[in-house]
């Protein structure tokens, strides 16, 4: 590997960097090949004071069909070496098979379901070098899934789902991004993709599936506020509830490792976020709510205890 | 012939053309302007220079004031001024046609702009993918005037197209056969049929989407039946002949340019000429590669990507045949060939990064991110824009009857030429390390914030490059050497005419017997059309 483009850490993207480096090393020795021969002709050919114009030449149609046959062979190399790689990172699934995991693209959050009922919100996890098929959905407008460092970018488009392989060599928190412009908040439409190790991955979903624990002290008061607030038309609390998805899921919040896409989910920053979303993320889809602050303090308990 | 009125009302070739060309330079300060606002809020990570919304205007006004306002009138500017001098006629074809198509010019980016004051710019980026681009996700009346201004332009850019195809069909002088037509007309040309069956494309799927916004429709909504990606398929068709379009006739400028100042005619015209129709043909059968992240199907798509860089091939060919012209010459070093050298590697540059795209797996990591931004900016200024600067040292000395001045001439072109790689090369990187575009700004990643940091020094040192262009032509239009009718010893018929031409162009046509009837005119002792046979 000439330079670690893209840092891959799946064999997918191990594939195209591996492509990506042939294309570089290509296109550097055409761009030589061209600024070479620019580059000798001014030098060599600059005009002398007072020189008269050179003789008239016209062209040479062999020069110039060697010049045509030459990059189109080229090119045909390229074109053999896409093919073997779209059908590696584009390997087929079965037919019929189910995918693994659901993402859907809102505006402006990435939504995440697992057959065995687990939901979580910006934040998804994968076994260890084990592909996941996912199908990539949108409710709203087109989004796009990207996790560079571990899969192709596929086109969140509504009624149009598309699958891919998500994988990872190693464990790690990997970045992801929606790369099809969205609309306000098309900038923090941030996630991250957790691998880990199969056991730790297999615990992880078992427990989002699960119900919460019921709720003490300043977490009950919290409920109080949530209910008040009419939160739950929107965000759903636990794996269970499925009706409640304008807003992303809060079921098992506080396992998770960022807010909203970028901020790492802390009280403080919890607390900052129910206080006013708006100042944090200006123009997503919640409304600034008019809470005291014994109510934001209240409804951050309760999220807290949502582990 | 002078004074405001006149303007107005004028239906003559060369001062529709220099309208053209004036309001194109009005408007690539306009997108200047939103580049610099742009490159503002993207110094640094987690700026609020702009507001989200903002931004997103912003960036969806560059992207179409620099297509539709700026490249692709002073194109046609640049067309409707030259092409009749240099075929040898008196006019264009249709001259009031010609009148027309410039009003349409000037009341579409009225529309476009005027939508500001409406309730807010249209803010669905230059593509305007549905379902953003509908009324329940862009509710305020921008994309109207979008669609509206876009409707107006793309009428105006089909009758031009007619009018250059007839033009060069009926007016050329006698003896100017298709095989001797200078390669700026001859691109033009086949621009023109490429206008003509790209553009219709675009005007139906404005209609569209405005029975779409307007009227209730559902083309593009598929909770009705409608289809997102039909938008996508009708808008690229137009779109990536679009490139061609914005292309073609930079390469037919670059094709007069540097024959004259290496002193020798193109290396291949034939070969020039003949892979301009092949990248015409095969620019209609690209335009899925602008669609590579949709789930379409692995054949379709291999099927688009083939065609995508077989298109490299005449494009390449036009490379070669530029530096094969440059040996064994005798070449000049004015602003204009500065700038025409410049054009032929920035544009190698944007042409290889292009094959990338074409590479399907590189287009998935690729495509939406910093590295599409610079390549595009790669092909449209470093190649039509430098190809402009370049066309615009050569021509304004006809035009205006003055030299443009080479002091402030090296002075913009060092510029340009450091500031365009600086704002644009860095981006590759960028791309590479993830960054999405169209974003309003950025998290602190290692390596993000310096190289946007160094990308918005380059746009800086760009625009001030920028600036010394304008001087320079206010300073020359003012004080500049006189030019003469034929200040650089060139070979085609428009240097035959006095500077500026008259209204009728020309008292009389030189002989046409080659490609070069003023070589043949200078030359009696070794014309052309006794040596030129074998192409």
């Amino acid at each position: 590997m000439i330079w670690d483009a893209f840092r891959p850490q799946s064999p997918q993207v191990h594939a195209i960097a591996g492509l990506f480096d042939g294309f570089l090393i290509l296109a550097a020795v055409i761009f030589l090949i061209v600024a070479g021969l620019v580059g000798f002709s001014l030098v060599r050919y600059r005009a002398r004071a007072g020189a008269a114009d050179p003789r008239p030449t016209f062209g040479s149609r062999r020069i110039e069909i060697a010049w045509t046959a030459v990059p189109l062979l080229v090119v045909t190399v390229i074109f053999v070496f896409t093919v073997r790689t779209m059908a590696f990172v584009d390997a087929p699934r079965e037919p019929g098979q189910p995918p693994d995991l659901v993402i859907t693209g809102h505006q402006w959050w990435w939504e995440a379901r697992y057959p065995n009922g687990a939901a979580t919100a910006n934040e998804i996890h994968i076994p260890v070098s084990r592909r996941l098929l996912a199908r990539i959905e949108s409710v709203d407008v087109i989004h796009d899934f990207w996790t560079p460092q571990l899969a192709r970018k596929m086109d969140a488009v509504p009624g149009r789902p598309g699958y891919i392989w998500l994988e990872a060599d190693a464990p790690g928190a990997f970045a992801g991004a929606c790369a099809e412009f969205c609309g306000k908040q098309h900038a923090w439409m941030r996630f991250q993709v957790v691998a880990e190790p199969e056991a730790e991955f297999s615990a992880w979903l078992r427990h989002q599936a699960e119900l919460p624990a019921e709720p003490t002290g300043a977490a009950a008061e919290g409920t109080r506020v949530f209910r008040e607030q009419k939160c739950g038309d929107c965000h759903a609390v636990s794996a269970a509830d499925v009706r409640a998805a304008k807003g992303p899921s809060l079921a098992h919040i506080a396992t998770r490792n960022l807010l909203g896409g970028e901020l790492p989910n802390t009280s403080v920053n919890l607390a900052r976020w129910i206080a006013s979303p708006q100042s944090i993320k200006p123009g997503n889809l919640m409304p600034d709510p008019n809470l005291t602050p014994a109510g934001v303090q209240a409804l951050t308990a309760y999220l807290e205890s949502l582990r | 012939m002078r004074g405001p009125r006149l303007w107005l009302s004028t239906v003559d070739h060369k001062q529709i053309g220099v309208m053209y060309m004036v309001t194109a330079l009005f408007f690539f300060l306009v997108g200047g302007i939103e580049a610099m606002m742009m490159r503002a809020q993207l110094s640094l990570p987690n700026l609020t220079v702009l507001a989200p919304e903002i931004y997103n205007q912003v960036f969806t006004m560059h992207g179409t004031t620099m297509i539709f306002l700026v490249v692709m009138p002073v194109l046609i500017g640049f067309g409707v001024y030259l092409v009749p001098l240099m075929i040898g006629a008196s006019e264009m074809a249709f001259p009031r046609l010609n009148a027309l198509t410039f009003w349409l010019q000037v009341c579409g980016g009225f529309l476009l702009y005027v939508s500001f004051l409406a309730g807010g710019a249209p803010d669905a980026g230059w593509f305007s993918y549905a379902p953003l681009s509908e009324k329940p996700y862009s509710p305020h009346p921008g994309l109207d005037y979008w669609a509206l201004g876009l409707l107006l332009l793309g009428f105006g850019t089909v009758l031009a197209a007619v009018n250059f195809i007839v033009t060069i069909a009926a007016q050329r002088a006698p003896g100017m056969t298709i095989r001797r037509l200078p390669l700026f007309a001859w691109m033009t040309l086949v621009n023109s049929v490429l206008i003509l069956f790209a553009l219709p494309a675009l005007n139906a799927a404005l209609v569209m989407l405005l029975s779409d916004r307007l009227l209730q429709a559902h083309f593009f909504d598929p909770a009705h039946g409608g289809s997102p990606v039909l938008w996508q398929h009708y808008f690229w068709i137009f779109g990536h002949p679009e490139v061609y379009i914005m292309v073609l006739p930079a390469f037919g400028m670059i094709s007069e340019i540097i024959p004259v100042f290496s002193r020798k005619p193109i290396f291949g015209y034939g070969f020039v000429a003949a892979s301009t129709v092949a990248i015409a043909f095969l620019s209609y059968g690209v335009w899925v590669h602008h669609m590579f992240a949709v789930a379409l199907g692995r054949v379709f798509i291999s099927v688009f990507a083939a065609l995508s860089m077989l298109i490299a091939v005449p494009t390449g060919v036009k490379i070669f045949a530029w530096a094969a012209t440059l040996v064994g010459g005798s070449i000049r070093f004015t602003t204009s060939m500065l700038f025409a050298v410049a054009f032929l590697l920035e544009f190698t540059i944007g042409g290889l990064s292009g094959v990338a795209f074409a590479t399907v797996p590189i287009d998935w990591e690729l495509t939406d991110t910093y590295f599409v931004v610079a390549h595009f900016h790669y092909v449209l200024f470093g190649g039509t824009a430098f190809a402009l600067f370049a066309g615009a040292y050569y021509w304004f000395p006809k035009i205006s009857g003055r030299l443009l001045n080479e002091t402030m001439g090296r002075w913009n072109f060092w510029l340009v030429v450091i500031g365009f790689n600086l704002t644009f090369f860095v981006q590759h990187f960028l791309g590479l390390m993830g960054m999405p575009r169209r974003v309003y700004t950025y998290p602190n990643l290692p390596g993000w914030a310096p190289l946007n940091l160094i990308s918005t020094f380059g746009a800086v040192i760009l625009g001030f490059g920028s600036l010394v262009f304008i001087c320079n032509i206010l300073a020359s239009l003012a004080f500049g050497a006189r030019a003469g009718n034929d200040p650089w010893d060139a070979w085609t018929l428009e240097w035959a005419a006095a500077s500026p031409p008259p209204p009728e162009n020309f008292a009389q046509v030189p002989a046409v017997r080659s490609r070069r009837p003023l070589w043949d005119l200078k030359h009696p002792e070794l014309p052309d059309w006794a040596a030129e046979g074998g192409d």
